[in-house]
């Protein structure tokens, strides 16, 4: 702080800590500790507020505990969303590492350029484009069966796998850049170093390559997990009765149960489990919070 | 223990440009050999076709006799030291250097054996566990040795590693690397701009210019007798006079110039009415009283004089204009002629060589 | 053929099969913006027509959500550049201990899901009775656009040498001359860039909002709530549009970084 004023002044610096403060203080940490204080209170008609039934309690938590369907769409969600994650870095790692060491430059510049239409067309589309593509009298069954493949249409829109199409669809490219990136950042004589001294292919990545991009991985697979376990456009697109998304049940407290109190304690749920993956993550990886945000 | 290199007809083309022009040249086991050369001539790239990193337009990299032609990097007898020295940063300084025992599947205990060993060798005793970032840039350069040394290499083929260093580790550097490689006996092969490494260290060098081997010879042998005006006067400094050839007898020359006539070895290339230019080293030239008659005089005019410490650089000016520089020991109880005053610079006609200006370009051929 | 030749036709083969994988579909969906039958498809193709652009065009409803989208998108940028930069300026000058400190908390909004944010937006808000709206939806969006901006002008600090602020202040410049003089023309190019991603970001958001917006739209609720309730190609239209807007942005993006890379070449040849 008095660096900043050194640097900066009195009075710009207030304005500064002031915006940030507001940032920090109003936008992020007292909405969610209001969330927190809410998931423990009761929904009740307004006479009663402040009456003898307002008081803090688990009852919201228990909703879910005592909810076998409830648990069962929570670990559904992890699962799934934890396959995604794996099916996103196995698709990019190998394309990160070709475009960062392999590809010209240029020609990977033309690439992301490309990759930039995909990426800001919004998810909403990009999971409506998949409902067409995998819809009965869709594209992708008419080639199948054109090339004689299947007799007969499948319903692709069913149980949990287009729901993972959609995700890795629309997520992957969040895992791409930040490998991209951590891997852009090795020095090439690493690899040569590696190679040289007689390592092969699949060892030089297991031992020089994979370390130096485990930021990168890091990031990537948290904000990818993050994405699909909060992802609320994808499921509603392609999920069908059989594959519900623990967010459609948020919703359904938030919009339909109008119990904002069981809402925000499912949504505490949900912050719970994000915040235990990213210390998994950085466990696992060895990485710092600094490495995954970048 | 080591091996030789045979360069056989080497080409190497990038497009239409051609980095490595037909170079011919065999690097003996046991040999610490330099590859001297300003940057763009090529010798990066030859380190990295026996590596094995890049394959030979045309001709053939022979090591012990064995034609390397679709041999990767990895299955080649050479160990790289790379400019940056690229050490992983991610592996504490025993798994950098056994890295390449690792691969091969050697036990951990034995590794480790191994590690110690090597650090006794380069000097660096308790450093198995530091991390890279914590050495120092001798350190650093002590480990690179080490790891490329692990792998019992034929051959060593070194890129410029020592310059990053400061001058005092540097030349420091150059008397241990001389003594590893005399430990080892593994052949060297170094890579270098800097003409004083590459003479202080080298059994032989191999100058190039424009993707060509100009000259390949001992330190002695490049210095006091370069094959041509490239070679001279990339390697030292030089005074150089432009002239004609007018006679010729034995290996000396007679040399007519504007600045007058004189006596010379005759260079390489060079015959009877060529024109051509004289080299002549500043310490072998020497300042007399204008008065004295001398062979291969020519009257000057002190300029300046520069003090170096152990010796001192006199420049002097001919009637001509030209600047020209005579270098002196140091020696307080002669001291050097002051400013303005009239003399002649003499030299030797076995020190001066009468030599073809250019170097044998890319495209010579 | 030779190991290596064949490995690098099977990357080849990689790189187009997953530059296929991400543009087809769009292609599809686009496409079926054009074709004439009633379920969006491209297959069976019965023959261009512009009834769904002209769909399009006379809904209301699609006008309202656009010119939402668009305020609520500006209101986004306004704030959160000018946050965000602020963030990163005093998160480069804190000690050490405090800025990872700080740091935490400013990137939390981006590993936090957005249905978390949306609901934790409006309860707070609620308590002070401001009901949802629009600008629920604004202050919501902002609190992890913020946060991109905040990462992209920090990188960007990291190449500014504190030294010419110095400099600036011994010439007598005042604290505000130094920020407006040295400091926010060297942070331009990720302040452009921040405003960039953040009006993206605000445009494509569904989930924020969805929580926030009250009985308002926004492009990607209209979306949304079209998907759910009777598929028509007037989507697909839609989605063409915004394709053709995003290549155009893209290619008028490329054309002008080239063109200042080359005057950037140009400078440093008439350097030398």
């Amino acid at each position: 702080m008095q660096e900043l004023i050194r640097r900066y002044g009195i009075s710009l610096s207030v304005m500064m800590a002031a915006m940030t403060a507001f940032w920090l203080l109003a936008l992020v940490v007292i909405p969610n500790l209001v969330l927190f204080k809410f998931s423990f209170r009761l929904y009740l008609p307004v006479d009663q507020l402040g009456g003898p039934n307002d008081v803090y309690t688990l009852k919201n938590y228990v909703t879910f505990f005592n909810s076998p369907i409830h648990i069962n769409v929570f670990f559904l969600t992890i699962l799934y969303s934890s396959l995604v994650t794996i099916i996103c870095l196995a698709i990019t790692y190998p394309l990160a590492y070709i475009l960062a060491k392999v590809l010209k430059p240029t020609d990977t510049a033309t690439f992301f350029l490309v990759l930039l239409i995909p990426l800001w067309v919004s998810e909403i589309l990009r999971s409506f484009a998949w409902f067409i593509i995998l819809s009965m009298q869709g594209p992708l069954n008419a080639i199948l069966t054109g090339i004689g493949l299947i007799d007969k249409p499948i319903r692709w829109i069913s149980g949990f796998q287009s729901v993972v199409i959609g995700l890795v669809y629309a997520y992957i490219l969040f895992m791409l850049f930040p490998i991209y990136n951590a891997i852009q950042a090795l020095d090439t004589n690493q690899i040569e170093a590696s190679q040289d001294l007689g390592a092969s292919t699949w060892r030089t990545h297991w031992r020089v390559v994979i370390p130096h991009a485990k930021p990168g991985i890091a990031s990537g697979c948290v904000m990818v997990f993050m994405l699909c376990a909060g992802s609320v456009v994808v499921p509603t697109t392609l999920a069908s009765t059989n594959s519900r998304w623990f967010t459609e049940i948020i919703q359904q407290w938030m919009f339909e149960g109008l119990d904002w109190n069981v809402g925000s304690a499912y949504a505490f749920l949900l912050l719970a489990l994000c915040i235990l993956f990213v210390s998994l993550v950085m466990r696992v990886l060895n990485v710092r919070l600094v490495d995954i945000a970048k | 223990m080591s091996e030789d290199v045979h360069l056989s007809q080497i080409c190497m083309d990038f497009g239409s440009f051609r980095a490595v022009n037909n170079v011919e040249v065999t690097i003996k086991p046991g040999e610490f050999f330099s590859f001297l050369g300003p940057s763009g001539c090529g010798k990066t790239t030859i380190l990295r076709l026996i590596s094995g990193f890049m394959e030979p337009t045309q001709g053939a990299v022979k090591i012990g006799g064995k034609d390397m032609k679709g041999i990767r990097p990895n299955a080649r007898p050479t160990a790289l030291i790379f400019q940056n020295l690229a050490l992983f940063p991610l592996m504490p300084v025993w798994e950098n250097i056994t890295f390449g025992l690792e691969v091969r599947g050697v036990s951990k205990e034995i590794r480790r054996a191994k590690a110690e060993e090597l650090l006794q060798l380069v000097d660096l005793h308790d450093s198995a566990d530091k991390r890279v970032s914590q050495l120092s840039g001798g350190q650093k350069q002590r480990v690179a040795i080490a790891r490329a040394l692990a792998v019992e290499p034929k051959v060593m083929l070194l890129d410029e590693p020592l310059s990053a260093l400061d001058l005092k580790l540097r030349q420091h550097m150059r008397a241990e690397l001389r003594a590893i490689q005399k430990r080892t006996g593994v052949t060297f092969i170094y890579i270098t701009h800097d003409q004083g490494e590459a003479l202080a260290m080298s059994d032989r060098v191999g100058v190039m210019s424009q993707g060509v081997l100009q000259q390949v010879a001992t330190p002695q042998e490049i210095y006091n007798n370069p094959v041509n005006g490239f070679v001279a006067s990339f390697v030292g400094e030089n005074n150089v006079i432009a002239g004609k050839v007018t006679s010729v007898s034995g290996g000396m020359a007679q040399f007519e110039t504007a600045k007058g006539s004189f006596q010379a070895k005759l260079g390489a290339a060079v015959g009877m009415g060529d024109e051509a230019k004289l080299f002549v080293r500043p310490e072998f030239c020497s300042l007399r009283p204008a008065n004295e008659a001398k062979v291969n005089s020519i009257p000057v005019e002190v300029t300046e004089i520069a003090f170096e410490g152990n010796f001192v650089n006199v420049f002097v000016r001919d009637q001509a204009g030209d600047t020209h520089m005579v270098q002196v020991q140091n020696d307080p109880s002669v001291p050097p002629p002051a400013p303005h005053t009239a003399c002649q610079m003499v030299f030797n006609p076995e020190s001066c060589m009468i030599l073809s200006e250019a170097a044998t370009s890319r495209h010579g051929h | 053929m030779n190991s290596q030749t064949f490995a690098k036709i099977t990357m080849r083969v990689y790189l187009a099969l997953f530059l296929a994988y991400m543009l087809l579909p769009l292609a599809i969906m686009g496409g079926a913006g054009l074709n004439n039958t009633r379920f969006p498809s491209v297959y069976p193709w019965v023959g261009i027509t512009d009834r769904w652009f002209i769909d399009l065009w006379n809904d209301q409803r699609m006008w309202g959500s656009v010119r939402n989208t668009t305020w609520v998108a500006l209101a986004v940028v306004f704030i959160s550049v000018p946050i965000g930069t602020a963030a990163a300026i005093l998160l480069n000058s804190v000690k050490p201990k405090v800025r990872s400190f700080l740091y935490g908390f400013m990137v939390a909004p981006i590993l936090t899901p957005g249905a978390v944010i949306g609901i934790s937006t409006l309860l707070f808000w609620n308590s002070f009775g401001v009901s949802a709206g629009l600008y629920l939806s604004v202050l919501g969006q902002v609190s992890f656009v913020a946060a991109y901006v905040m990462l992209l002008v920090l990188a960007r600090l990291q190449s500014f040498d504190p030294g010419l602020e110095e400099a600036a202040l011994d010439l007598g410049a005042s604290h505000g001359q130094v920020i407006r003089r040295i400091l926010v023309p060297h942070l331009y190019p990720a302040i452009g860039a921040g405003a960039i991603i953040a009006f993206f970001q605000s445009v494509e958001n569904f989930n924020v909002t969805l929580f926030t917006r009250g009985n308002s739209d926004t492009l990607t609720v209209y979306v949304g709530s079209k998907i759910r309730s009777g598929i028509t190609p007037t989507i697909n239209a839609l989605a063409l549009l915004l394709i053709v807007v995003t290549v155009i942005c893209a290619v008028t993006y490329e054309v002008l970084r080239r063109r200042a890379e080359k005057r950037a070449a140009a400078l440093v040849v008439a350097e030398d």
